[in-house]
């Protein structure tokens, strides 16, 4: 990625200092504004939809004002948990993708990409159709070993070309996808137990859904910032890494572990969602410059704006139907996939 | 006869073979003397089953086999690379697009789901290489910007799905699951003829695709204009996809799949334009015969050309790992 130029070789001391300053006081600038942002975007999940709800009206709705039924019924009983998921699927998936491209040092790396999502709802497809699970509640366990095989899997046959880790991973989506198609298509409890978990939308999440999940996306999330200065060094080579004193070992153990927990939750809620993962980091790097905490933690905050953005967009553009936010998501990060594909020369991270 | 030509006729035996038992399984299971018996016989009960219900079916998987594996030979030569298949870089799900556009706009029929596929077809793949040329040999890219393109394309095509009046969305949704199910006598109608046309003209191309194969240098020292032939074969290949997109919806990874493993069996340098359409007849027929029996309730097509598709592609990726990429050399 476009790496800051390092001002030490040619800037005098004091110049360094002073762009230092700047960069630093730019990042809590951006940070400020993607919370800004995420907070807009909320309220606008609460507020919008086949019929929109004035914000005073939502405030009410939320706080037990004087509400009218049918806002109370739309905001809290609606919205409210749709909202909150798109909050932990978004963050998990914008961690997730922030940690896969420094895990890989792949530009072009996703979950969604690379077939670790389909790992997740593949093996939730399996755990429904062949052993009969009907609780949602346990979804995430076959979430999280899904998205644990796929991601070790993927990153096996992949390493090294960028390009080819996306085929590998692309390919393997390709099959985990059928494989899932089949189990729902031929399995009719399965297609009954697997539609109100339908497949890359947000819609029609409850509490006792969602709630069990958030643990494990918390989890991955710790893990995922704790590790953010061990990966800064990971980005800049093996050897460089390890002659920082880094435990590179370690450092990939935990990041695979962590990508796992956050995939396999966020898939295990919504279904398999590609390109946020992808988008969100590279937006956060261009604010921050280089630094994998920083790039982690706007892309905690980036991400569930993206994807409260596409369910926003989703539940508009064809009201009183809606488009699952994942069909939302691809088309407006496919671009940006080819974009990144056709840079001149393919920077590897 | 050459190691080529005897390979390839014992592909398309072993496809015409496994198409005479696929005419008699089924829930009213014949053997194969039965069903010569009732081929010849009138007016029979065996006689409607094999030839109105089951013979269209197995007429309509060997043809669009063998159209997706010549399209698939057509495409991996003048990309010179063994994923350049019109279905990973998206000309299938655009020709799905277009069939879809064109039944919103002009309403269901064979000659205008036909035109949408082809329209669709031949735009994806104006935009997939108008994006790339200018980086010529560098296949990866090509392929990733068309996946790429497949994944707005399949947005886009879900997004039209919804629009869509529910009775023409039910069809086109198992449509999109590819599907031999609904061909009839009447699809084949217009359909074979134009397979055979693309196929004939493929025929007529393959000695200017042999000098492609060549370099562009030594194709154009050689007598042949490398733009205008290569422009030709993306035409022919795109029809032949069109086709059979409009026919039985897309079938993902034959096309992939075909030409290689007929390389394989026959051997020798280039990628083999028979053995490529007998291999694809076989496979389509394979899968297609697998879909409909391997479980209580038929599958989708699509959903078995992937699961083998997918696992051969992750292998010709492991293998092609060992080797450079930059040349795009088949071995």
């Amino acid at each position: 990625m476009r790496f800051a130029s390092p001002p030490a070789a040619t800037a005098e001391p004091s110049a360094l200092a002073v762009q230092l300053r700047a960069n630093r006081r730019w990042r809590w600038g951006s940070l400020l504004l993607a919370l800004a942002l995420l907070a807009i975007l909320s309220l606008a999940s609460l507020a919008l939809g086949a019929k929109a709800i004035p914000l005073p009206e939502v405030a009410a709705a939320l706080t037990g004002g004087p509400a009218s039924p049918e806002a109370v019924s739309l905001v809290i009983g609606l919205r409210l948990p749709r909202t909150v998921a798109g909050l932990v699927v978004g963050a998990a998936l914008g961690l997730a993708g922030a940690l896969i491209q420094a895990l890989t040092r792949n530009p072009l790396a996703d979950p969604g990409i690379l077939g670790v999502n389909a790992g997740a709802a593949a093996a939730v497809a399996l755990a429904v159709g062949l052993l009969g699970i009907d609780q949602p509640g346990y979804y995430v366990l076959f979430g999280l070993v899904g998205a644990l095989v796929a991601s070790i899997v993927v990153s096996a046959l992949g390493l090294g070309d960028p390009l080819r880790l996306v085929l590998v991973g692309m390919a393997l989506g390709a099959v985990l996808a059928g494989l899932t198609g089949a189990i729902r298509l031929t399995d009719r409890q399965a297609f009954n137990a697997m539609v109100a978990w339908e497949l890359g939308s947000l819609t029609d999440k409850s509490w006792n859904v969602i709630l069990p999940l958030i643990p494990f996306a918390l989890a991955g999330a710790v893990i995922a910032l704790a590790i953010g200065p061990a990966l800064d060094a990971l980005v800049l080579g093996q050897d460089t890494a390890t002659s920082l004193g880094v435990n590179l070992l370690l450092t990939r153990v935990l990041a695979v572990a962590a990508i796992s927990l956050l995939a396999g939750s966020a898939t295990a809620l919504a279904g398999p969602i590609s390109f946020i993962g992808l988008m969100v980091p590279h937006l956060a790097r261009r604010l921050t410059g280089p630094s994998q905490p920083w790039v982690l933690a706007l892309s905690a905050l980036f991400g569930p704006s993206l994807l409260l953005a596409a369910d926003i967009i989703g539940r508009l553009v064809v009201s009183p139907a809606e488009i699952k936010a994942a069909i939302v998501t691809a088309f407006i990060g496919a671009p940006i996939l080819i974009h990144l594909a056709l840079r001149p020369k393919l920077v590897t991270l | 006869m050459s190691r080529r030509g005897a390979v390839g006729a014992s592909i398309a035996a072993a496809a015409l073979i496994l198409g005479l038992l696929g005419l008699g399984w089924g829930d009213y299971p014949l053997s194969p003397a039965q069903v010569f018996e009732a081929i010849w016989s009138d007016a029979s009960f065996a006689h409607t089953v094999v030839l109105e219900w089951r013979a269209p079916r197995v007429v309509a998987a060997l043809a669009c086999g063998a159209a997706l594996g010549i399209s698939g030979m057509i495409f991996q030569t003048i990309t010179a690379n063994p994923l350049g298949s019109p279905d990973i870089i998206g000309f299938a799900t655009g020709s799905y697009s277009g069939a879809l556009l064109a039944t919103t706009f002009f309403g269901a029929g064979g000659a205008v789901i036909t035109g949408g596929a082809l329209g669709g077809g031949l735009a994806t793949a104006g935009v997939v290489y108008g994006l790339t040329h200018r980086y010529g040999a560098q296949a990866f890219r090509l392929i990733i910007v068309g996946l790429g393109v497949t994944a707005m394309l399949h947005a886009l095509n879900l997004w039209l799905l919804t629009r869509m009046h529910q009775e023409l969305a039910l069809a086109a949704a198992i449509w999109a699951g590819g599907s031999l199910n609904l061909v009839g006598w009447g699809d084949l109608g217009w359909g074979l003829p134009l397979l055979a046309l693309a196929a004939l003209g493929s025929v007529h191309l393959l000695p200017l695709l042999r000098q492609l194969e060549l370099g562009d240098d030594l194709a154009a020292a050689h007598g042949v204009r490398p733009n205008r032939a290569r422009m030709a074969a993306i035409g022919l290949g795109v029809a032949l996809v069109a086709v059979v997109t409009a026919a039985a919806g897309p079938i993902a990874f034959i096309a992939l799949t075909a030409p290689q493993i007929a390389a394989r069996l026959t051997g020798g340098p280039g990628l083999p334009l028979g053995s490529s359409a007998a291999t694809g007849a076989l496979l389509l027929l394979s899968a297609d015969l697998v879909a409909q029996f391997i479980a209580p309730q038929p599958l989708p097509l699509s959903v078995v050309t992937v699961c083998l598709g997918g696992i051969y592609l992750m292998g010709l990726l492991v293998r092609e790992s060992r080797w450079s990429m930059s040349g795009g050399q088949y071995e």
